[in-house]
C-alpha cells in the first residue's frame, strides 16, 4: 500500500487525529492526512460529529450553570451530622 | 500576617456550600456514598487548614479546591488497580477496526447516525441520561482520565502526571473512551 492508500483507509488513525485535535494542535502532516481521509471517509465525517455532540453535551451536562446542584441533595439528616462534628472540632 | 477569621464562616459551611460541593463529587463520582465522605472530609481537612487561607479566593473556590485534590486522590487509587491490564483487555474486548485491513471500521462498529433531535428538549433530556449510564460504563481508569479533560480541562500533563499513564497511553484512552461512548450511545439511543 501506498502512503496516500494508508492514509484514506486508515479510520482508527483518522478517528484518534479528530480526539487528539479537539484538545491540541496536532501537525501539519496530521492536519493533512486526517483532511484526506475525510474527504474520502463518510463514516468519519459522521464520527467526527457525533464526537463533537457529545463532547458539547458533557460540558453542557456536567457544567451547565449549577444544574448538577438540582439534581443531587445531600438528605437533611446527613447535613445535620456533618455540622455537628464541624461544631465538635472548633470546639475543640 | 495572622489570619483573619472573618473570612471564613465554618458554622455555615454545611448550609452554604454542602449541596454545592455534593453536587460537583456526585458528577465526578458515582458512587453516592463516597461523594457524601469525600464532601465530609473536605470540611474536616478545610477546618485543620483554616490558617493558611488567604482569602485570595472566595470560601467556595478555596473548598471546592480541597475537595477536587480529594477526587483526585480517589481516582488514582481506583486507577491503579486496573493500569496494566485495562488498556490491552478492553483493546481485545471492542474491535472497532480491523488491523488487518490498515485500520478500516469493521462492519459491527460503522458509525451510524444517532436519532438525534437537537430542538426537542425531551429528547435532549434523555439523551444526556444515556450519555452519563455510558459514561459509568467506562472502566475506572477511562473514566478518571476522560472526567479529568473534558469536564475540568486539565492539562494532559497534569492528568498523566496525577494518574500515571504515559503521554502515548493518554491519547489511546482519550480515544478508547470516546470510541465506546460513541457505541454505547449508537446501541442505546435508539
Amino acid at each position: 500500500m501506498n502512503e496516500l492508500k494508508k492514509i484514506q483507509y486508515n479510520c482508527k488513525k483518522a478517528t484518534l487525529l479528530i480526539e487528539k485535535k479537539s484538545f491540541t494542535k496536532i501537525t501539519f502532516r496530521e492536519e493533512i492526512e486526517l483532511r484526506i481521509h475525510l474527504l474520502g471517509c463518510s463514516v468519519c465525517v459522521l464520527y467526527k460529529k457525533q464526537s463533537k455532540l457529545i463532547n458539547d453535551r458533557i460540558l453542557q451536562l456536567y457544567n451547565g450553570g449549577g444544574n448538577s446542584e438540582k439534581e443531587y441533595h445531600l438528605p437533611d439528616t446527613y447535613k445535620k451530622q456533618m455540622q455537628s462534628k464541624i461544631d465538635q472540632e472548633l470546639n475543640k | 500576617m495572622p489570619p483573619d477569621p472573618s473570612l471564613l464562616k465554618p458554622q455555615q459551611w454545611v448550609s452554604a456550600h454542602a449541596d454545592y460541593l455534593y453536587a460537583f463529587a456526585r458528577v465526578r463520582i458515582a458512587d453516592e456514598e463516597q461523594a457524601r465522605d469525600l464532601v465530609q472530609e473536605t470540611f474536616l481537612a478545610a477546618l485543620q487548614r483554616v490558617d493558611k487561607f488567604e482569602g485570595k479566593s472566595s470560601e467556595r473556590t478555596w473548598l471546592t479546591a480541597i475537595l477536587k485534590n480529594k477526587i483526585i486522590d480517589v481516582y488514582r487509587k481506583k486507577s491503579a488497580v486496573f493500569v496494566s491490564s485495562e488498556i490491552t483487555d478492553a483493546a481485545n474486548d471492542q474491535n472497532f477496526f480491523d488491523e488487518t485491513e490498515g485500520g478500516h471500521w469493521t462492519a459491527e462498529h460503522y458509525p451510524r447516525p444517532f436519532r438525534t433531535d437537537d430542538t426537542n428538549p425531551l429528547e435532549s433530556k434523555e439523551f444526556n441520561q444515556i450519555l452519563k449510564a455510558c459514561m459509568q460504563k467506562l472502566p475506572p481508569l477511562w473514566l478518571s482520565v476522560f472526567t479529568m479533560k473534558h469536564i475540568d480541562d486539565e492539562s494532559s500533563e497534569t492528568i498523566c502526571a496525577e494518574l500515571k499513564v504515559s503521554s502515548s497511553n493518554f491519547w489511546v484512552i482519550i480515544h478508547r473512551a470516546k470510541l465506546n461512548l460513541r457505541a454505547c450511545l449508537q446501541k442505546n439511543w435508539i
